[in-house]
Parts: structure tokens; sequence; C-alpha cells
């Protein structure tokens, strides 16, 4: 089992002599430091966000970013008075990675040490080696694909969602179906390869074993005749949220036996996570076979872990490793929600 | 507020239902009324170890301790 590399997945900036130099609240005609649109651009086209910590006002704040033309970069930025520690913890939530995942870059080693003191897994550094990110390894993902170059604009697609959701009256039923949603399970093509590869990488949460696979690996088990590979893709009226889904399973005399499966964090809140594991249960029924599932305890998947439990596996055997091996008698499969079109391979 | 009224109204503010206008009652099996995905599945488990102050364990987390409003407060009393 490969190690995953702990890829930097969003760069938080302070704004005051970090981003441009001078400090906003005491002079207006602050200049943004040579060099920095572009290291932003750089990495936002390989797929990694950002964000702000910033102790300033909001509003004029957004507003000299705008004027920069640089406001569209940042996702969910902090920009108030309170501790930036705080900035950082709503920072993570909003985005939902994890804290071991995130950058911040700041020219005060006041600031530095307070957010490192609450939050000992972030990554700090000094607002002098800014133009040094593009090369710092961390922050090279090993494989960019369509999706990571979207990245921040699904974000920003989710944003709006939850706005309307936020303000919608009705019932919740009422406002997913009016986002039209729409599952679509397919094989994983050769195309769908490099995204699969960076779904083992990238997710953590809804992530079944932890395990990675490579591109090649995962070329072979496309190609094998007792293996199925499957992706899941959602789109809604706002638009695609990508490849967001990946499950693998080994066929075998007697079962169909789940080895991976995974779901994007980002699609959560969709409520899609179990539409997978339906639509596995009811082939390995329709198939007359048993339905095994792998599963270990990464300490970052209980959510995973409650999935299958709540979908009715029970435990056939665990180690004391945290390997679990499930089982499903197919006694209980939920129907798929009537608010989502779901488009079978 | 007593404990069912708390997971009855925790359960009905959040669980998505197959049917708009359905009624359920605390002996009611929500995996049959609702969709229970994975999202509420995490939300319920948090809002028992946050909101109730009751761990659950691994071994707990068994369909048949949450599969109604009844279950799930008999689960909690067994815990306390």
């Amino acid at each position: 089992m490969s190690e995953k590399e702990k890829e930097i997945k969003c760069v938080v900036w302070d704004l005051d002599n970090t981003i441009w130099d001078g400090v906003l609240v005491e002079h207006d005609d602050v200049r943004l430091k040579p060099g920095v649109k572009e290291v932003i651009e750089t990495l936002d086209a390989r797929g990694i966000l950002h964000s702000i910590a910033s102790k300033n006002n909001y509003d004029d704040a957004l507003a000299k970013l705008k004027e920069f033309g640089l406001d569209e970069y940042f996702l969910y930025p902090e920009i108030n008075w309170n501790a930036k520690s705080a900035g950082l913890g709503n920072i993570k939530k909003n985005i939902n990675i994890g804290m071991d995942a995130i950058l911040f870059i700041d020219d005060q080693p006041f600031e530095l040490d307070e957010v490192k003191s609450v939050h000992p897994e972030v990554t700090v550094i000094d607002a002098a080696g800014y133009l040094n990110l593009p090369a710092y390894p961390r922050c090279n993902p090993r494989f960019i694909t369509d999706d990571s170059v979207k990245r921040r604009l699904m974000y920003q697609d989710d944003i709006k969602r939850n706005q309307e959701q936020g303000d919608f009256k009705g019932p919740e039923e009422e406002f997913l179906a009016g986002l039209d949603m729409r599952f679509i399970i397919s094989m994983c093509r050769e195309e769908d390869l490099k995204r699969a590869e960076e779904l083992t990488v990238r997710t953590n949460q809804l992530n079944a074993t932890g395990r990675t696979y490579d591109y090649d690996e995962l070329n072979a088990f496309r190609l094998s005749a007792k293996h199925k590979l499957l992706v899941c893709e959602l789109t809604d009226k706002y638009g695609s949220y990508g490849k967001i889904g990946l499950a693998l399973i080994e066929i075998t005399p007697e079962a169909w036996h789940l080895k991976l499966l995974l779901m994007s964090c980002r699609v959560m809140a969709r409520g899609v996570g179990s539409v997978l594991l339906s639509y596995i249960l009811q082939e390995a029924q329709k198939d007359g076979k048993k339905l095994l599932a792998d599963f270990r305890h990464t300490g970052k998947n209980r959510q995973m872990f409650v999935t299958y439990k709540f979908s009715n596996f029970k435990e056939v055997s665990s180690d004391d490793n945290g390997n679990v091996l499930f089982e499903n008698d197919f006694s209980m499969i939920q129907p798929f929600p009537h608010y989502i079109d779901i488009k079978l391979p | 507020m007593e404990l069912n009224e708390k997971i009855r109204k925790f359960i009905e503010a959040n669980l998505v239902v197959f049917e708009d206008e359905a009624e359920f009652n605390d002996g009611d099996n929500i995996f049959e009324m609702g969709f229970v995905n994975s999202l509420f599945a995490m939300k319920l488990v948090n809002y028992i170890e946050q909101e109730i102050g009751v761990a659950v364990a691994n071994d707990d987390l068994d369909i048949g301790n949450f599969s109604s409003v009844n279950r799930i407060v008999q689960y909690i009393e067994n815990k306390k």
C-alpha cells in the first residue's frame, strides 16, 4: 500500500505585507507584490485552492482584491478581526479538507505561531517565500486532470448551490428535486483513469480502505474480466461535479467482493453516497452471488464505516490492524431517492 | 424536552422522506420511510455523541439500534 502524499489542497494567504506591500487600513495605495498573481494563477491551474486569513475590514479588502483582479481566486475568505487560527478552522470546515492539506502564508511570525499552536498540522511559511510556492514539491500534484483544473469553479458552484438552499423556504426534497440531479454510473474508460487515480490519492473521509492505486493498477483492473471498475459522475442544473466516485469489485465464483469504494466529499451534502452502494447491492443480488466488502479503519473514514453499517453490512471478520470484512445479505437495499435521476451503465 | 421528542425533531429536520406528506411515529422504521444516506447517518451519530453525550462504539452501529425513534431512545438509555 502506498503512503499518501500530503499534497497541499489549499493555500491560505494573509494580505497586508504578504499578497501586497503595505497595510490597507493605513494606506489605500497598497501594491501587489511582484509575481504574486502568477503564483496564485499557477497553483489554481493545478487544482490547488486559495483562501484568505487577514485582519482587515472585509469590504475594503475584497474591493482591493477585486481591483487587482484577484478576488475570484479566493474561496471562503476569512477577513475579520478574530484570531487567524479561528479563520483557518472555518476555512478547513467550509472547504472540507484536512488541516494537514493546508498551507498558511503570513509575514508575521506571531500569526504563524498562533495558527500553528492551535493547528499543529498546518504548514506555515513566511511571506518572504511566496515565489517558491510553485516549486514546492507538495504544491506539485502528481497529476492534473480536467477536474482539477476546474476545481475552484466547482467549489464556487457549490457556494451558489448552498446559498440557494439556504434561501429556499420549502421542504428539502423539493429543493433537491429542483436541482435536477443526475447520477451517472459507468464502467471506467481509459480517459477516466487519471481522475480515478487522483480520487484514490485525494479522497480520505469517504474511502473504505484508504488504499491508493496508480494508473497502471487501475488500468489492469479496468481490462480484467474478473473485475468491474465503476466511476460515477454527478451533475445538476448548475453544472457537473465531475467524476466523484469509484468502486472496484472483484468477481469470484461465489461473490462480488467490493475491494474499493470511495466518494468525493464534495458530494457528501447531496446525499448520493449510498446510491452507488445500492446499485452494487442490486447487481450482486441479481447475479445470485454473495456481496463481500473490504474496509479498513484509517482514522479519517468513520463516515464511510457508518455508511456501510447503515447499509446493513455485517462484520464477518476483523483483525488488529483495523481491517474488516463485511457481508451484506440483501435484506435491506435502500431504493434510489426520487429526486435523483440515475443513469446506469 | 423529552428524549423521544428530541430525537424525533432531529429526524424530522434531517431525514429526506420518500413521501412528502409522511406522518411518522416513534415506532416507524426510518430506513423504510426515508433515504438514510451517509450524510444523515453521520449527522445522527454526531448528534447522539455531541448533543446527547453518548459515545457510539463501532460495534453498536447496527441498524437495529437506529431504525426508529424508539430504538434510538432505547439505545441511548441503555448506554447512559
